[in-house]
């Protein structure tokens, strides 16, 4: 059993774990992660809208608010540091009703005063005029320029990757089991040994109840609310070009239609909570709903073309609110707990904040070489044709198409492996190269894919997992 | 850039079927594009056996009902390229092509063939609901894995859908020592042949369930189990009728997609129907001097139709390099598919420059007892032929002769339908 010691031990690789971590490497401090799953951004970071918010939501003064319309502002940045997808696509609200004009008023002005640029409220007409397929119901809707999409994958595993970079330690496969205050901070006991950290930042998403209440005696509650969502093929992916929401009113709170950073077209989330905090099977129920709901705002979603449909959990806090910060009764334990929507996007900003907490608690000083900038994976499709021929030349892995509905090459499955924090299993390959994500959701590239992961890791085949171990894909060798 | 006068995309038994074609009318300069790393296609990965009983008059394995077509095609010297994807398809037929040992390359055509196949339905499609677990696979990867590369990938299975792959996987991996439970088909019928429903499940003792479909998947890690329930006539789950069964493996036969990517790129006019092409009589698409043939044109169930219709596409293609591709003049008539025709492939025929006869392939809506398949020009029915049953997992096909249009010049329309009476 191993036995470890930390200055700052990060419970959970998650978006906001990562982002924590990334900006506590600017300090001279010794950090691990620590992740009960094979990879980072396998839980609650993975399945979600993969919106980048504009902040017109949040209640005024709220923690939400504030982090959402930071985290607003420094995504752009942040995604040519990192080198991940984002775009600003903008965003509207859709308005059903004369009666719910007030309403969509109000969002406006709420989004005023959150500090939210470039706001506009729209004519049904003026809205059609952007969005072809909007439904004629449409009166009005609120329109935040400012909005965006963005990658998710490719924002927490650019900002764990950048982080171990600049010498985070990423432990995986690594449960924390009971936590326990000693004299210097808290030992962590993980099936595989004890950690022993002076701080503890706790990122553990729908976990984060757990770990607050084992050290603090006022409790907290995370809810577990499930969302479920329909991905459909990128030949869909125009059908709208903003993101579409709808302003909840008398038919209930509406669903999200919108492109993603890839091109396909992404609908949902539904809203059920749930006792398991694992639960992300899928409901038909839930499903049929998002496609009911669906086409209130946008006509003609062609969902025979769906390839896949998923579920994401978020983590509500009774307190509606996120809850960042040091904790009363647990002197050096901070939590940053009860981050649902808009938590993606607020993450960057929770990230700055929570290790700035913990770096001056620590008296710790910054870095003068901290590396700010991580190279993604190469993509040759974002290549000219003569630059990805040269490509080639030099490395004719890049050559040879593995996943053909996404067309990725071997050399980026490579890269995906052999890098920092490299994939480790199918998922982790698919959310870094999209291996597996297209069409035929992995139908041919699958054994192709098991092949390279085998080879470049020095595995067998019967090793190879979709994702946590135990999930092994082939079952033996004949 | 290089050039050449046919360019045929894909390497399975209906490129290669085309290429001997075109080489046998005269075309010497043709290359084939194959994306993987032998010719033959999905042939490869079918051990059973019960291919060529029409083309060789004898029972092959889809190895050897490739290799076959392999030898044809290497003795008449057709040059072709492996692991060689093709990238875009442009309207004036230029063709963008990735492998290791050119790069990245543009090769222009007189003459494109279509012949990329089909992919598997994946279960996204189908929204089944519950867990993403390890352990559910379409059933031609389970294929592939199974017979290619020599893998087991479960050992309790659950079959969804009861098309030919799905019906075949569950006799081999029976065969293979797995206990497959159940096939279950959405569909008050088989999507499959006959054939294959006695051969693979009947003679294994395989429950087969009629308007059943999965309503849930469970397990976190691999599949530890799925439930099945019957459907009503509007394929919704009868609620009261759940069954569980335990397993590790869901196999998915949920349906064959032709594609048309690359095609839809060329600009080729498609079909709603078939999600291929709309071509003519020649097999020629929207897109002059692009043809199409095999599953990326329409889903076959049986090869041998595949090679005579790529044939007929060969022939065609070098017919059209040779004329230097000019266009001849034309009586086009649309072929309209009717009261329980699903499509027809072709879907025109142009009877002024048509072959002597024209094979006209076509499914079903439903499972149909003693009806007769009738074909209609304009409003006089001009064949009438009784089936005892026909059922859309079996392709159909009527023969239209060319001296049989002597009749009706003025001809407008083609209508294929099944008639009561």
């Amino acid at each position: 059993m191993m036995e470890m010691n930390y200055d700052a031990a990060i419970i959970g690789g998650g978006v906001v774990g990562c982002a924590i971590a990334r900006e506590l490497a600017r300090y001279d401090l010794s950090i691990c992660v620590i992740e009960r799953e094979e990879d980072v951004c396998s839980g609650t970071s993975k399945a979600n809208s993969a919106i980048v918010h504009a902040g017109f939501d949040a209640t005024p003064g709220s923690l939400k608010a504030r982090f959402n319309v930071e985290g607003n502002r420094m995504m752009g940045e942040l995604s040519e540091e990192l080198d991940f997808s984002m775009i600003q696509n903008g965003s509207l609200v859709l308005c059903f009703s004369e009666e719910d004009i007030p309403a969509l008023k109000k969002l406006y002005e709420k989004g005023i005063k959150n500090g939210v640029t470039g706001l506009s409220i729209l004519s049904g007409d003026e809205v059609r005029a952007m969005e072809p397929n909007v439904t004629e119901t449409v009166v009005a809707a609120l329109y935040a320029p400012t909005g965006g999409i963005v990658c998710p994958f490719g924002l927490t595993i650019g900002l764990a990757e950048n982080a171990c970079d600049n010498g985070v330690e990423f432990l995986f496969n690594t449960e924390v089991k009971v936590i326990e205050k000693t004299e210097k901070g808290y030992d962590l006991k993980t099936g595989e040994g004890t950690i022993h950290a002076s701080y503890v930042i706790n990122a553990a998403g729908v976990y984060a109840d757990v770990f607050h209440n084992m050290v603090s005696e006022k409790k907290i509650h995370i809810t577990v609310r499930k969302g479920d969502y329909c991905l459909l093929d990128k030949e869909a992916g125009t059908h709208v070009s903003h993101t579409i929401f709808q302003l909840p009113g008398k038919m209930g709170k509406g669903v999200l239609v919108t492109p993603t950073v890839h091109g396909n077209l992404l609908i949902g989330p539904s809203a059920t909570d749930v006792e398991d905090k694992e639960g992300v099977n899928t409901d038909a129920k839930d499903l049929s709903d998002i496609m009911e709901k669906a086409v209130w705002g946008v006509k003609n979603i062609p969902f025979r073309q769906t390839i896949t449909s998923f579920s994401g959990l978020r983590a509500h806090e009774a307190g509606d609110d996120f809850i960042l910060g040091e904790v009363s009764d647990a002197a050096g334990f901070f939590n940053a707990a009860g981050i649902e929507s808009p938590g993606l996007t607020s993450a960057p900003a929770i990230g700055v904040y929570i290790a700035d907490l913990v770096a001056e608690k620590a008296k710790a000083s910054r870095k003068e070489n901290f590396k700010t900038t991580r190279k993604g994976i190469l993509d040759p499709q974002k290549l000219s044709f003569e630059k990805r021929a040269e490509l080639i030349k030099k490395d004719p892995r890049y050559g040879t198409i593995i996943c053909r509905c996404e067309g990725v090459s071997e050399g980026e499955i490579v890269d995906a492996i052999t890098r920092t924090l490299g994939a480790v299993s199918l998922d982790g390959i698919k959310r870094r190269v999209r291996a597996g994500m297209g069409r035929c959701q992995a139908g041919f590239c699958a054994p192709r894919t098991m092949e390279i992961l085998a080879r470049e890791t020095d595995r067998t085949m019967e090793d190879i997992c979709k994702n946590r171990p135990g999930s092994n894909i082939v079952t033996g060798h004949k | 850039m290089t050039e050449h006068d046919i360019v045929i995309i894909g390497g399975g038994p209906a490129g290669l079927a085309a290429a001997v074609a075109a080489k046998k009318a005269g075309i010497t300069d043709i290359l084939i594009l194959e994306r993987e790393s032998c010719l033959g296609g999905i042939l490869n990965q079918c051990i059973h056996n019960g291919f060529g009983l029409h083309t060789f008059k004898e029972e092959l394995t889809g190895p050897e009902y490739a290799a076959r077509y392999i030898e044809m095609a290497e003795s008449e010297n057709i040059p072709y390229k492996l692991n060689t994807m093709v990238l875009d398809i442009s309207k004036d037929k230029e063709v963008t092509v990735i492998n290791r040992e050119d790069g990245l390359s543009t090769i222009k055509a007189k003459a494109i063939i279509l012949a990329m196949g089909c992919r598997e339905r994946p279960r996204g499609a189908l929204n089944i609901p519950g867990y993403r677990p390890a352990g559910i696979y379409s059933a031609g990867t389970a294929q592939r894995l199974m017979n290619i590369e020599g893998f087991s990938v479960g050992k309790e299975v659950v079959i969804l859908g009861s098309g030919d792959i799905g019906l075949i996987m569950a006799r081999r991996m029976t065969l293979e020592g797995a206990k497959v439970k159940v096939v279950a088909e959405l569909m008050p019928y088989s999507g499959g042949l006959k054939r294959n429903i006695v051969q693979c499940l009947d003679d294994y003792g395989i429950p087969l369930k009629l308007s059943h479909t999965v309503i849930n998947i469970e397990g976190k890690d691999r599949v530890t189990g799925i439930t099945l329930a019957q459907v009503d006539e509007n394929r919704k789950p009868i609620p009261g009728t759940e069954e569980y069964y335990s397993c590790d493996t869901l196999l998915l036969s949920v349906g064959l997609i032709p594609e048309n990517e690359l095609s839809r790129g060329a600009g080729v006019r498609m079909s709603q129907v078939t999600s291929g092409p709309v071509v003519g009589d020649q097999l020629e698409t929207s897109s002059e001097g692009i043809f199409a043939c095999g599953n990326v044109l329409h889903v076959h169930d049986l090869v041998d139709y595949v090679s005579e219709e790529a044939a007929l596409a060969g022939t065609s293609a070098a017919a059209y390099v040779k004329a230097a591709c000019e266009k001849k003049a034309a009586h086009t008539v649309e072929l309209s598919a009717e009261n329980g025709v699903r499509y027809t492939v072709p879907q025109m025929i142009d009877l002024e420059n048509m072959e002597d006869k024209v094979t006209v392939r076509f499914r079903v809506a439903d499972v149909y007892k003693d009806r007769f398949i009738s074909v209609y020009y304009d409003d006089v029915r001009v064949s009438h032929k009784k089936k005892k049953v026909l059922a859309p997992g079996e392709m159909e096909q009527v023969v239209l002769k060319k001296d049989s249009f002597k009749d009706y010049p003025e001809l407008k329309r083609i209508v294929v339908c099944t008639e009561v009476e």
